[in-house]
């Protein structure tokens, strides 16, 4: 930053906000960042599925293929629009409730931001070719326009996560009495943080997507809709999700790992550890009264071992920072506990198809396994949602961990709560409206779409 | 030029073309409120729909570029003016969700009524949206928000004349570019109907448009004393290369030269814009903040350059395919994925 006239006042000395002012402005950002992360996986992860039925009709000539392609496109679309105004007013809220934070820190992590935009244009421009063109482009040059989307979509979501990730591993700054400087951007934005934890979001993306579709489908299979086009719909993106669940699974133990060396106290609190301890039980359920942790089932020494591949390592407690410094361990602790629940469900149900069709070439037979299925995409968002949780909540009262707290980042501006009512008002009409749109395109008669000469014949997959 | 100067450059490059292509399709949507009721606006709202379809969420981009550039080259300006303009902000966020959702839910839904109910969304907030941006430009220009965590008045920062004339000019400039360009479209769509009515509401916006940048000019001149200085001072001649292409456009207009009005048309809207940046230089936020003191150090002006520029490499031609796709004289039998007609 240049010279600052000295008369101007540093951001983050702003007087301490009214408690139910900030309460309102995280909730406000959690509202619209739940909700946009759930559309935004979408985003990532449904122009895979589409070129892949898309390049399927193409190499077997199959209409069947041809028709999923072009509905998943026509619900891509509406939801990339969605995600496109949706995911724009976080990048309003970062100012208009966070000043201190991008006051101060913008230049600092402003970076993956700007490559965030380059993503989210070559995403815009090749979807805008991908629907709108589908008939006046050569079939190849077509699917290859869905190439640039695909890979815009994991790259973006890879930079705004290195934002994020920033904010929980500050890197790439040197704080001087109060001052930023010797900004290294490139170190901020790949912070130790980012690999975890991008990879964990974009693989919740293909889940988020898989799974969803797959349940639209497993609804249908259920209603007695058993022809071709209903089990290719399902397989196609099932197998997709299913088949990335474990390597998930995976990930996310390399992301606690990270969590367990790099921020303990966010450990700790998803955990329930309160006293410091070698050999530390895991966990199971639980909740936090009165500084500790009661009704859990305890697994001896799983933390520790889970945690740092070790049945004796020490697992940090909460008590060994001040009681100013700790994340509300209930949220942090059940959140956590519920993505792991969902994600393990989600396995057990990949496991369940993968035995079945080992054996027989076909779904389970228990009408169980598609009302599970059905639910799956549901399960799939609120792991998603609880992994935000988690890790947002686990990282309070810091907005960026050991630097800048929440409550001095938070606008000065007076009334904040009317912001969130009125925010609350819009997005429950924009709920009811994006539901009730999916509703309609889901439940729509198959086409006959104009470009489609001859009905969808209803034939059995094997 | 300084690093800090090339940067403001590359945002007010955003803003142009936000305001060029961004304003356009917002102004598609002014003339979709005002096309009747269902049957008699039905041509105008497919060509509208048509028209913008397959591009605004490109031109919607440009936003968000703007917006990041702003607070990763000058996180001061980016925090002061978010804070202080927290309430037209906040309804501009709100239009642009409105507007985005219910353009894309109005087209895959069948239902008369459904269409209408998100129709008018679309419309309504295609409207509001860019009034309220115009409002925070006119409270930025004449000075009204301070460095800091909301500092400025929360109201008269963007309720007072300059921000109403900038909000006025703004739903105005979005109309007049809307009507150049969907004159072009309906033309090539062969649709003789629709050219007149366009060509209509182009000369007639062109021209009030001219006559409120005139009133404004004492609305200026008592509100914002610094601005018209600086814009009758070293803007001078941007302002007159605005006004100039203005008329330029009127007379293209009344001869029909459909394709040339479009450059002249956004000639005069990228003067003005430039204008502004020329009437306020070298000050970022009046009287307090200039560019240089604004901008964030070296390495992070560099950083973000360097990928920018990379960028561009990608995107140039990427958007010049999207553009040349759908302006290409067509196969009238081909159909997007949604079974329609694309146009643009």
């Amino acid at each position: 930053m240049g010279p600052v006239p000295s008369q101007l006042p540093l951001l983050a000395q702003a007087a301490a906000p009214n408690p139910a002012d900030l309460m309102a402005a995280r909730t406000q950002m959690a509202i619209s960042l739940g909700w946009h992360i759930i559309i935004a996986c979408f985003g990532v992860g449904f122009p895979l599925l589409a070129v892949f039925a898309e390049w399927r009709g193409f190499r077997t000539g199959d209409k069947v293929w041809g028709t999923l392609a072009r509905r998943w496109a026509r619900a891509m679309g509406v939801l990339f629009a969605v995600g496109a105004v949706s995911g724009t007013i976080l990048s309003f809220e970062l100012g208009i409730l966070w000043p201190g934070l991008m006051g101060t820190y913008g230049e600092v992590i402003g970076l993956p931001f700007a490559i965030e935009g380059i993503w989210f244009f070559t995403e815009a421009i090749f979807l805008g070719i991908y629907l709108y063109a589908w008939d006046r482009l050569p079939p190849k040059v077509h699917m290859l326009a869905a190439v640039p989307i695909v890979i815009a979509g994991v790259a973006g979501a890879f930079s705004v996560v290195a934002a994020n990730a920033w904010m929980n591993q500050p890197r790439g700054f040197d704080l001087v009495n109060g001052e930023v400087t010797n900004v290294d951007p490139w170190a901020a934005m790949f912070n130790p943080a980012t690999w975890p934890q991008a990879t964990h979001m974009i693989l919740a993306a293909y889940l988020v997507t898989g799974f969803g579709v797959a349940s639209v489908y497993a609804v249908a299979l259920l209603r007695g809709r058993r022809d071709r086009y209903h089990r290719l719909g399902f397989l196609v993106p099932f197998v997709f999700a299913a088949a990335l669940t474990p390597v998930q699974i995976g990930v996310g133990d390399w992301a606690a790992h990270f969590v367990a060396d790099n921020q303990p106290v966010k450990l700790a609190a998803m955990e329930g550890v309160f006293e410091t301890e070698r050999g530390a039980p895991l966990h199971l359920g639980g909740i936090e009264i009165d500084g500790e942790l009661r009704y859990a089932v305890e697994i001896p020494f799983g933390l520790s071992l889970l945690a740092h591949w070790d049945p004796n390592a020490e697992i940090m407690g909460l008590n060994e920072v001040p009681p100013d410094q700790h994340p509300p361990v209930n949220v942090v602790h059940l959140s956590f506990q519920t993505m792991v629940a969902m994600g393990t469900a989600l396995l057990g149900l990949g496991a369940w198809f993968a035995f079945a069709w080992w054996r027989r070439r076909d779904l389970p037979r228990s009408p169980w396994f598609l009302r599970f299925a059905a639910l799956s995409g549901v399960a799939a968002v609120v792991a998603l949602e609880a992994g935000w949780v988690t890790t947002e909540v686990g990282r309070q009262p810091w907005i960026v961990y050991g630097y800048l707290r929440t409550a001095d980042a938070v606008s000065a501006a007076p009334g904040l709560r009317l912001g969130l009512y009125a925010l609350l008002v819009v997005y429950t009409i924009l709920t009811a409206a994006t539901i009730y749109v999916l509703r309609l395109m889901a439940r729509a008669p198959l086409p006959v779409a104009p470009q489609e000469t001859e009905p969808v014949e209803p034939r059995t997959l094997s | 030029m300084t690093l800090a100067e090339v940067v403001l450059a590359v945002t007010w490059v955003g803003v142009t073309f936000y305001a060029l292509l961004g304003g356009a399709d917002f102004g598609a949507g002014f003339w979709d409120l005002f096309a009747g009721g269902a049957r008699r606006g039905w041509a105008q709202r497919e060509l509208i729909e048509h028209s913008i379809g397959p591009v605004w969420e490109a031109n919607h981009v440009w936003l968000i570029f703007t917006l990041v550039v702003l607070w990763t080259g000058f996180p001061p300006v980016f925090a002061a003016v978010m804070s202080t303009m927290i309430i037209p902000l906040t309804l501009a966020a709100f239009g642009v969700i409105m507007r985005g959702a219910a353009f894309a839910f109005r087209k895959v839904v069948d239902a008369l009524w459904l269409k209408q109910v998100f129709g008018a969304s679309f419309a309504a907030s295609s409207v509001l949206t860019p009034f309220f941006l115009g409002t925070v430009t006119g409270g930025v220009a004449t000075g009204r928000v301070p460095p800091g965590n909301a500092r400025g008045d929360l109201i008269t920062s963007w309720l007072n004349p300059t921000s109403l004339l900038g909000g006025t000019l703004a739903v105005g400039v979005c109309a007049y570019l809307a009507a150049v360009f969907l004159v072009r479209d309906a033309e090539r769509e062969g649709h003789d109907r629709l050219v007149e009515q366009f060509r209509a509401r182009a000369l007639g916006t062109g021209a009030a448009l001219g006559i409120i940048a005139l009133g404004g000019i004492f609305v200026l001149r008592a509100d914002a004393p610094r601005l018209f200085e600086g814009l009758t001072g070293r803007a001078l001649p941007l302002v007159v290369a605005s006004a100039v292409f203005g008329l330029v456009s009127l007379v293209l207009l009344v001869r029909r030269r459909f394709v040339a009005v479009r450059v002249t048309a956004a000639l005069a809207v990228t003067a003005i814009v430039w204008g502004w940046a020329a009437g306020q230089y070298p000050y970022m936020l009046e009287p307090d903040l200039t560019i240089e003191q604004a901008a964030a150090g070296r390495a992070t002006l560099t950083a973000m350059l360097v990928s920018l520029a990379i960028g561009a490499l990608l995107l140039v031609p990427s958007m010049t395919w999207l553009f040349v796709i759908f302006q290409r004289e067509q196969d009238p039998h081909a159909r997007s994925v949604n079974g329609e007609r694309g146009v643009r």
